[in-house]
């Protein structure tokens, strides 16, 4: 590193202003992960391990050629159709879960908050209850939930679509709540002073306002739904996972990169669709 | 925000029909019909009475949860090892992510810009867990493959959003330390590190929260924490054990969340 050129001219050394905070801050950091280390059994080492570096270096050799038998990519689209079929429908619903509890927990769209009204401890109690909702549907990851319901439904794509409706229903009902409080909330309020109802003042204040973000972050969940349905295949929820798991556990390295490779260009496209919609909308 | 109102122009007696976005709509209601008639899933079962009680029997099952000290304290221990293995995963992919951001920001040229978009792309694309399930083959059952790869998917997450931070801070502070004379290194540390070190942190704070709820479910494929105690306890049916772990994981996830969204708000006080 080299100083500053006018302070070499003047032949003085200036202090570095950041160096104490820097250092702080990175021996802190090396305090709090030190044992956390030692917690998640970090060893490096391990991958070069003789055996284990053998059988990664055979199973990693097996990758190329990628599986390009007939059968097998017949195979793949039926399951990268499902894994989207999964993510939209389960968006599909998840939107469904999302929007009455959105509203129900939005403050902006109280009445009983406007002025001293005999309800209002009711209204505040009833949003609460909705925002507690919205977090236990969240908080238990969708794999959890597809879990649950491949019990229910049995091994196939219906317990993923639940499982994203389920999770995915509580994160856009709190995010729809946060974006639809965020924007301008003034016209709400002077909608609902006139006597406006709440879904008129809903539908004609807040979402004109916040509807490009509605939608943009509508789109983002669609493609992390995609990158979701994936996972819970892992767990026989059908689509790639599945597909995945299956080949994973013969070792067939032609068959997961080729998998791997479908990844890549779904998520690619999922991208490239999230923009066009953006675009429309914007 | 609708640009028309926002400007303050007279609102038309009637706005523009939008056809692009009636065929965007129309688009997006044949997808999910497609998607509902492709998938082809019976969910009357779901409601029918005897699949009801089955379900309600199943969630039944779940209580009481096993609150023996002894199975309490596995949690707990499942549970710290869920965090550790999500916070030093987050930390190798802010160094990992910060590493691949300057040559996607287009500071070594667009050969590299190009190269290194790929592979952030490439780390991203595929899911943790078929990460983990690739890392199990290589490091070994436990949690340090859960650790290696929240690591390499969330490096894909973090060095996008870091090189488009890098992107869009201003370049005048790094240009007037290069114009005075000072190196590319020093310049980069003392203008623009400075100016994205919030932001930074703030990401990496966001993708942790997301990482806890994910390495509490890396266990599944055999990467330690709390995922792997639910998948064992739920394979061998016993529930009570598996509701005390999702309660332990609804902790975590609740403790996490706000403790990072109180120093995220201390961060960015202007966005918070």
């Amino acid at each position: 590193m080299s100083a500053p050129a006018a302070a070499l001219e003047r032949g003085a050394t200036l202090p570095d202003p950041a160096a104490r905070g820097r250092l702080t801050a990175l021996v802190v950091a090396i305090a709090v992960l030190w044992p956390l280390l030692a917690l998640a059994e970090f060893k490096p080492w391990q991958l070069f391990d003789g055996g284990n570096a053998e059988v990664m270096a055979n199973f990693l050799a097996g990758f190329w050629p990628p599986a390009t038998s007939a059968e097998f990519l017949a195979l793949l689209a039926k399951a990268t159709l499902e894994t989207i079929a999964i993510a939209t429908a389960g968006i599909a619903l998840a939107f469904v879960v999302a929007v009455p509890l959105a509203v129900l927990a939005t403050r902006s769209l109280s009445v009983s908050r406007i002025g001293p009204a005999p309800q209002r401890a009711l209204g505040a109690g009833a949003r609460t209850a909705t925002r507690a909702v919205l977090t236990v549907l969240r908080a238990i990851p969708e794999v959890v939930w597809a879990l649950v319901f491949v019990r229910a439904l049995g091994l196939g794509p219906g317990a993923g679509v639940l499982a994203l409706a389920v999770t995915y229903g509580g994160m856009l009902g709190k995010v729809y709540t946060e974006i639809l409080e965020s924007g301008d909330t003034r016209s709400a309020r002077a909608l609902l002073e006139a006597g406006s109802p709440r879904i008129a003042a809903l539908f004609y204040a807040l979402v004109p306002n916040t509807a490009q973000e509605l939608a943009s972050y509508t789109v983002y969940r669609w493609e992390c739904a995609v990158r979701a349905s994936v996972v819970m295949g892992f767990v026989g929820a059908g689509g790639l996972g599945q597909l995945m798991d299956q080949s994973m556990k013969m070792l067939n390295g032609g068959e997961a990169s080729t998998i791997l490779l479908t990844f890549l260009a779904l998520v690619v496209v999922a991208d490239a669709m999230s923009v066009v919609i953006r675009k429309v909308l914007a | 925000m609708s640009q028309a109102l926002a400007s303050g122009a007279a609102p038309p007696e009637r706005l523009p029909r939008c056809h692009a976005c009636i065929a965007l709509a129309i688009g997006i209601a044949a997808a999910i019909a497609w998607s509902f008639a492709y998938l082809a899933v019976d969910y009357r079962q779901l409601v029918s009475a005897e699949s009801m009680r089955l379900m309600a029997k199943f969630v039944g099952e779940f209580f009481p949860p096993d609150v023996s000290p002894a199975f309490v304290a596995k949690a707990a221990w499942g549970a710290l090892q869920t965090f550790a293995v999500a916070a030093i995963g987050t930390v190798l992919a802010m160094l990992g992510g910060g590493a691949l951001a300057l040559p996607a920001a287009g500071r070594f040229g667009v050969a590299a810009r190009l190269a290194a978009r790929l592979v952030l792309n490439f780390l991203r694309s595929v899911p943790e867990l078929v990460w983990a399930a690739l890392m199990v083959i290589a490091a070994g059952l436990g949690p340090f493959a859960g650790t290696l790869a929240l690591a390499l998917h969330t490096t894909g997450v973090l060095g996008r959003l870091y090189a488009e931070s890098l992107e869009n801070a201003p370049m005048s502070p790094e240009r007037a330390l290069r114009d005075a004379g000072s190196g590319r290194l020093t310049a980069f540390a003392y203008a623009t590190l400075p100016l994205v070190t919030a932001q930074g942190i703030a990401y990496a704070l966001y993708r942790l929260e997301m990482n806890i709820r994910m390495a509490a479910v890396l266990g599944f494929v055999g990467a330690g924490g709390l995922g792997q105690l639910l998948y064992f306890h739920l394979s061998i049916f016993q529930q009570a054990q598996a509701a005390t772990l999702l309660i332990a994981m609804f902790v975590l996830v609740f403790a996490v969340d706000s403790l990072s969204a109180f120093v995220r708000g201390r961060l960015l006080p202007a966005q918070a």
